[in-house]
């Protein structure tokens, strides 16, 4: 079993819902990365998500195309992804999967790709431009190197595709909470969400199903996690990250602490 | 071969696919489902032949270039005129397709991304046509370097909606307008502009550009008594004006086909050549040739051209470059400005700086074909829209 399924497990073995927290690498700078990604573990963190920056990222949100542009203007590579887990690693177990769009990784090539990413203490990837009828070269360098390798589904996807997906998915089933960009407003859209969402449960048989985009406050967290084993948050903890350090007068060891009370003020109660 | 090629996944060879987010995959395949029933539907394709002839004003003319012919040498050229389609360029042969598409899958809203904004016209005029509302997405560059035809989109009732991350040109307002149908899949029919995007688009895109081939074809014999020319020479950004010219030839051997890129301020320099100097990758949906840099990041194209001045190309054209049946070559901007003058001298037509691209290729192209030879150049668009352009580099 892999890391990230035990962690899995052991959280709904306990009552809980797991909570997956997105990040950026290299934003706001390089150099921030490492401190963030611990705040993240601190604050109570059950896996990491790092996003590896690409040009042209589809399907994000204003928070986190800004936070893509920022990162590569910085220079930031698929190595130093590996480089900030390996670095992470030393100090915790705590599942990171990496996010990123598939041509970067198909010009790294995608054998080699998987056997860094592992070698580096990753645990799994999320390529929301990877549908899995697409997805055979890297399904097949994912389970050769050990690595997780978690499939979208979406609130249009048929009944069949969602058991399709679910069959080829590993570590968990990610549900795109709306049809809409990381980020998008739920607001008014919660009942047709907990209705996808249950139907959804009832089809996922062989993962962990997670719940994700759009997820800005605990109370949507917890309303969203009733019918899913977790949640994950991306935009409105890059869009914080974003804030705290436009606050230029903010000392460093501030902002780290508002990261992780940021962090645990979204893990709902149990 | 043209006729097996995409396979059921979309792919030409190793290229093409539908390299998408999750919730465009069901729409795709609705997408592909209703094209594949209207392109079998008589109805259906009696529809779209009559606009074409009572709305657009199919059949273009095959023009004989009688003083080009002369100042490049002992050939025969002749000129596909699909700058006399109705709004300017071919673009609209495409756009007629699918928006009857878009009607018959009930869908209310039109989106489109814009380079030149002959593909935003084009999808605005349609949109009116229809009483459909239309949004398109064009880079913030090229709405400052294509203010007719933005002034044109919104006289239409088009919202023309300003793409201004990155390069702010035709790749970034294909971002947007991906991220528009991502963000609306239910109520938004995506009107793509070329061959490229994830499957069924380079399928469905060519097959409603076929008709200048056809349409080639068939006008040849008349003016030639010959059914095939020696060369076909098209510009190629997308590549929705080649392949459109190119397919009804592919299976002939004994025609050459030339498909010129734009080679902007030159290879060494800031260029869109795409298939000269690209590698293998995805973008917008589709593998294909893209130009990046050794990280897979998308590298910016240049052209004086906004409708050529895009980093990837249609999947088709690349599996043609493999399979060296169609050979590609590249223009400079100086050199397209060249093509302008030399065509508007000596025909009388002033040519959009994409189709002067073609223009500018013949007197290369020219010395490998043997003498006396019959060519056809795609003539895809006319130049009123590039005149600032044109203007400000003549001064």
């Amino acid at each position: 079993m892999s890391r990230l399924s035990a962690v899995l497990d052991a959280t709904r073995a306990s009552g809980q819902k797991a909570m997956g927290l997105f990040v950026t690498n290299g934003f706001p700078t390089p150099q921030d990365t490492p401190g963030i990604l611990r705040e993240l573990d601190r604050g109570g963190a059950d896996f990491i998500e790092l996003g590896m920056p690409f040009s042209d990222p589809l399907a994000e949100g204003l928070p986190i195309q800004r936070s893509s542009a920022r990162a590569l203007a910085a220079g930031t590579t698929m190595k130093d992804a590996f480089e900030t887990v390996v670095s992470f690693r030393a100090s915790s177990p705590t599942p990171v999967l990496l996010m990123g769009y598939i041509n970067p990784i198909l010009q790294y090539g995608v054998s080699r790709f998987c056997r860094d990413a592992q070698q580096s203490g990753i645990d799994g990837l999320i390529i929301p431009d990877l549908p899995p009828q697409e997805a055979a070269p890297l399904t097949e360098a994912c389970r050769k190197a050990g690595l997780d390798l978690v499939f979208l589904v979406a609130p249009n996807s048929s009944d069949e595709r969602v058991e399709f997906i679910d069959s080829l998915s590993t570590g968990f089933v990610y549900a795109v909470s709306v049809t809409g960009l990381t980020g998008s407003g739920l607001d008014r859209r919660m009942a047709s969400i907990e209705e996808y969402l249950r139907r959804t449960r009832r089809l996922v048989r062989n993962n962990p199903l997670l719940v994700g985009f759009g997820i800005k406050t605990r109370q949507d967290a917890q309303r969203l996690c009733r019918h899913t084993d977790g949640f994950i948050v991306g935009s409105s903890l890059v869009r914080e990250i974003e804030h705290l350090w436009d606050e230029t007068t903010l000392p460093s060891a501030q902002r780290l602490e508002r990261i992780r009370q940021f962090a645990y003020s979204l893990k709902p109660d149990t | 071969m043209t006729q097996t090629v995409p396979d059921e996944r979309g792919r030409f060879g190793p290229y093409g696919g539908a390299f998408v987010p999750e919730i465009l995959v069901p729409e795709l395949i609705a997408l592909e489902k209703a094209f594949r029933t209207a392109w079998t539907s008589k109805t259906f394709r009696a529809e779209c032949t009559a606009l074409l002839h009572t709305y657009v004003g199919r059949p273009t003319p095959l023009t004989f270039a009688e003083r080009l012919s002369g100042r490049l040498g002992d050939i025969r050229i002749y000129l596909k005129r699909e700058d006399l389609c109705h709004t300017g360029a071919h673009k609209i042969n495409n756009t007629i397709g699918q928006i009857l598409l878009a009607r018959d899958m009930g869908k209310t809203r039109i989106i489109a991304e814009t380079g030149a904004g002959q593909h935003g016209v084009a999808t605005a005029t349609v949109a009116a046509r229809f009483g459909l509302r239309c949004i398109v997405y064009m880079g913030a560059v090229d709405i400052r370097r294509q203010a007719l035809n933005v002034a044109r989109m919104k006289l239409l009732g088009a919202e023309v909606r300003a793409a201004t991350s990155g390069s702010q040109t035709l790749k970034d307002a294909t971002n947007e307008a991906i991220r528009d149908w991502v963000s609306h899949p239910r109520d938004t029919f995506y009107i793509i502009g070329s061959v490229v995007g994830p499957h069924p688009y380079p399928m469905m895109v060519r097959n409603f550009h076929r008709i200048i081939g056809e349409e080639t074809r068939t006008q040849l014999i008349q003016a030639t008594g010959r059914s095939a020319p020696e060369a076909l020479v098209a510009c190629v950004g997308g590549g929705s004006n080649a392949i459109g010219i190119f397919y009804s030839f592919i299976d002939n051997p004994a025609v050459r086909l030339f498909g010129v890129e734009a080679a902007g301020e030159g290879l060494n320099a800031r260029h869109a050549a795409t298939l000269s100097l690209g590698r293998p990758g995805v973008l917008h949906g589709a593998m294909s040739y893209l130009l990046q840099d050794a990280q897979g990041q998308v590298e910016l194209a240049h052209s004086i051209s906004a409708g050529l001045d895009y980093p990837g190309v249609g999947p088709e054209h690349a599996w043609l470059k493999d399979l060296g049946r169609v050979h590609y070559l590249s223009v400079t901007d100086q050199e397209a400005l060249e093509g302008v003058r030399m065509l508007s001298e000596t025909e009388g037509i002033i040519p959009a700086l994409e189709t002067a691209h073609a223009i500018a290729a013949l007197e290369r192209i020219i010395p490998r074909v043997a003498p006396g030879g019959t060519f056809v150049v795609n003539c895809s668009g006319r130049g009123d829209k590039d005149m600032d352009t044109i203007m400000a580099h003549a001064a």
